[in-house]
């Protein structure tokens, strides 16, 4: 929430951390874990995952207590979304940290499908935010993903000290949601970040919470020690990764508001440049303008209006408007005009618009084009909870 | 513990829940027969929560969504009516909504219990906490508590039936949760046994009011001028027992569960030596304490008191303990456009509620956190430091909106 300081600025040194510490130094102190996840299909998964981080608090006789982030929209598909634990070694520390909006500074981001670690917006208007804005001086990153260090360390910005950029293997679980199965991916997670931040939670206790719980059975022991053996853990120096361009966004004072709730409208044929929407995307629609037939039923079909129209009467796609939901390329009629491509295939393209490409050379457009399909085509029943039992 | 302070009785498991998740355990212990529904963040947590409960078996009772609020609320009120356990809620315009039903369940004396998630009015839409919306029924016999975190979200709701159905009482009892800061927060608590929820709630027992052909009466006839005033007065004299059966029912709740502190309309923190106090409700409590802690270690005579009954209003009691304060800064969560001072309802109540000591405190206000924006620790130690010029008999300005950009 914008107050106090503007959203997502610099971050000082909070108050809730003992002055000037790194996020490892001190183990006696609050910690705060972030999860980062897709509304709706990772709710559950993200939800759980907090739920078991504060039960293996209390092992070591911490406490602990979860924050959802109020003005997220978890209930709409694919919007990014946050939900925090915090743990604390008593009362009156867990309550400096309690009755927050979130917190301040994260010791560990948890980041559960990596196409968001190109920056994601909230609901509320932050503008495009960095996956790591919040954290905190020496704090983990974590992300699930089958990429490397150096493919995601393109699209996130670096920071003025070192930080840590742990990987686990895999792809985006929608474990526990309704039909889905669980997939043992949160105890995978949990076993991650036990082995690169024992300070917050340690194997032992995770473990032992497992025991406890009557409904988790040995094969979550055994997830919980593949993600253990698997993260991969790197130092990420100062100043390595992106160049960090997130510019905070400004909000005006009660003075300067135009009276009686009232704002401009977008004009016809104009598009709303304050909230763009494609930090929801996890896959994006690549148009082939020369089997294109000009039907329309992509610009008709699609509910966040991205298509335009051009004097050849084709139709590309405004990407910083598209959620990336695939009903464009569901009511194509055309065999593969319309093709869904995983979003992180695209971390030098951005938003850009890739219909003068076409233009100007449409071979070179089709040679870029058929490489992205052959990488990142999306088969949706594939792509999702594609993770096995202890892989 | 003091030796005089009795260990509690009851059997307790600790769990992980949200506020919402804690009002529903306190609802099937209370084994409610009639909810209805219809879904409004931040309240909708509870409607899950509950009807995840009647499809595990583990509650008995009849769960209606209703088409709009307003049904919502009269479903609750007749099934109330018919001699049913009722649990009923919503938030912000929400229970606007249904209003015309908020406003004759009182005066029909149906201790329908409900929880208000407190969110802001439209417009603009907004969903973070105001607690304008439970405050819209101050006048009309509904009961208001206003809980601080998710156990007091299930002791509340214990307590809201024991007060509510009590027979000298028979009043609405709305259970007023800052949205997002409780409702969607999880925290440990503790849930008692079912055996120990009975001994301390008696089953629901209209007698001889309730609607049923074995007891042919009639409910809200239309009514004129030469009844209605007689009808008030009836009301207006229940209002008047609410407090002492909030007494026992406070008092056994401690022996029972161990919990509700020492008073059972407000809570004193850290305010023995204190010169000057903040005063506030709900979850502000959290960074209010912090700050209070943070001042203390300096060397400042601050303290807080939080606010738990808002209807009825502890007006003679929080007069006797506020009167050797020099200063009292009081935060509201709320708006009153217009009002004395333009000051916000609590201010405007606790200033009628003092007017009568002969050593009043200064009071100064705080219009803060409205439509969910935080109030930290900091913030505190703005309005601490204000009311602190006020008690050193400083002219400071008598309302002050904190957090506002300017």
């Amino acid at each position: 929430m914008p107050t106090g300081r503007e959203a997502g600025d610099t971050i000082p040194a909070s108050q809730d951390t003992q002055q000037g510490s790194t996020s490892t130094e001190v183990r006696e102190e609050a910690k705060s874990v972030e999860f980062t996840y897709r509304g709706i299909f990772q709710k559950t998964l993200a939800a759980n995952l907090c739920k078991h981080v504060v039960m293996a608090t209390l092992k070591r006789n911490w406490l602990g207590s979860t924050i959802q982030r109020y003005s997220d929209s978890p209930e709409r598909n694919g919007i990014p979304a946050k939900q925090f634990a915090v743990i604390a070694p008593d009362t009156e520390i867990l309550e400096g940290h309690m009755a927050k909006y979130e917190p301040s500074e994260l010791d560990v981001i948890t980041v559960l499908d990596d196409t968001m670690s190109d920056g994601i917006e909230c609901w509320a208007w932050y503008g495009r935010q960095p996956i790591n804005v919040r954290l905190r001086r020496g704090g983990t990153l974590l992300i699930i993903s089958n990429r490397s260090h150096e493919e995601l360390l393109e699209v996130i910005p670096q920071k003025p000290w070192d930080w840590t950029l742990a990987l686990l293997p895999g792809t985006p679980s929608m474990g526990g949601l309704w039909v889905y199965r669980d997939d043992g991916t949160d105890m995978r997670v949990l076993g991650a970040m036990a082995k690169a931040r024992p300070d917050v939670l340690e194997l032992s206790e995770v473990q032992a919470v497992v025991r406890d719980d009557e409904q988790l059975g040995e094969k979550y022991l055994d997830a919980l020690q593949s993600g253990f053996d698997e993260v991969q853990a790197r130092e990420i120096k100062a100043g390595e990764g992106k160049v960090d361009d997130y510019e905070p966004v400004v909000l005006p004072g009660w003075k300067e508001m135009r009276e009686a709730i009232i704002v401009p409208a977008v004009k016809v044929g104009e598009k709303n440049p304050y909230y763009k929407t494609s930090s929801d995307r996890t896959m994006r629609p690549v148009v082939n303008f020369d089997t294109c037939i000009k039907c329309r039923q992509c610009w008709i079909d699609c509910p966040d209006e991205c298509f335009d129209i051009t004097e050849e009467a084709l139709h590309p796609v405004n990407y910083s408007y598209c959620t990336g939901c695939g009903i464009c390329a569901n009511v194509c009629p055309v065999e593969d005009c319309i093709v869904m491509v995983n979003d992180l295939e695209f971390v030098a393209e951005g938003d850009k618009d890739v219909f003068p490409m076409w233009k100007d050379d449409s071979a070179a457009y089709h040679e870029w084009r058929d490489e992205k399909i052959e990488k990142g085509r999306i088969d949706h029943a594939a792509h999702f909870n594609a993770d096995v039992w202890a892989k | 513990m003091t030796d005089t302070q009795s260990r509690p009785e009851a059997h307790q498991e600790q769990k992980l829940m949200t506020g919402t998740e804690a009002v529903a355990q306190a609802v099937r212990l209370a084994d409610v027969d009639v909810m209805s529904a219809y879904p409004i963040r931040p309240y909708d947590g509870v409607m899950q929560a509950v009807a995840k409960l009647i499809a595990n078996g583990e509650l008995d009772a009849e769960f209606i969504v209703a088409e709009g609020e307003h049904s919502q609320f009269e479903i609750c009120k007749h099934a109330s009516a018919v001699g049913s356990r009722v649990f009923v809620g919503s938030s912000g315009v929400g229970w606007m909504y249904a209003m015309e039903s908020n406003a004759v369940t009182p005066s029909l004396r149906l201790p329908v219990v409900a929880m208000i998630g407190n969110r802001a009015l439209d417009d603009p839409g907004a969903f973070g906490v105001e607690h304008n919306d439970a405050l819209c029924v101050r006048d009309l016999g509904w009961q208001l508590n206003w809980v601080e975190d998710a156990q007091e979200c299930f002791d509340v709701t214990l307590m809201a039936y024991r007060v509510g159905e009590d027979s000298r009482v028979s009043f609405p009892v709305g259970i007023c949760v800052d949205g997002a800061f409780i409702t969607h927060s999880q925290t440990l608590i503790d849930i008692p046994d079912q055996e120990s929820v009975d001994r301390f709630l008696p089953p629901y027992d209209l007698g001889d009011r309730i609607l049923h052909p074995d007891n042919p009466i009639s409910i809200a006839p239309q009514a004129n001028e030469d009844w209605v005033m007689e009808i008030r007065k009836q009301t207006d004299a229940a209002a008047h027992r609410v407090k002492d059966v909030i007494r026992e029912a406070h008092s056994d709740f401690k022996e029972i569960f161990g919990r509700g502190g020492d008073n059972p309309f407000y809570e004193e923190y850290m305010t023995e030596d204190a010169d000057y106090i903040l005063f506030g409700m709900g979850s502000l409590s959290l960074p209010a304490k912090v700050m209070v802690r943070r001042l203390r270690d300096q060397g400042e005579k601050v303290g807080f008191v939080r606010l738990k009954w808002f209807r009825p209003f502890p007006d003679a009691e929080l007069a006797e303990i506020l009167t050797r304060f020099k200063a009292i800064g009081v935060i509201d969560r709320d708006y009153s456009y217009g009002s004395p001072k333009q000051g916000g309802v609590l201010f405007t109540d606790l200033r009628a509620a003092l007017y009568d000591l002969e050593q009043r405190p200064k009071l100064v206000n705080f219009i803060g956190g409205l439509g969910g924006r935080e109030l930290t620790p900091e913030m505190m130690d703005q309005m601490a430091d204000i009311t602190k010029r006020a008690a050193a008999g400083e002219d400071v300005q008598t309302v002050t909106w904190i957090g506002v950009r300017e």
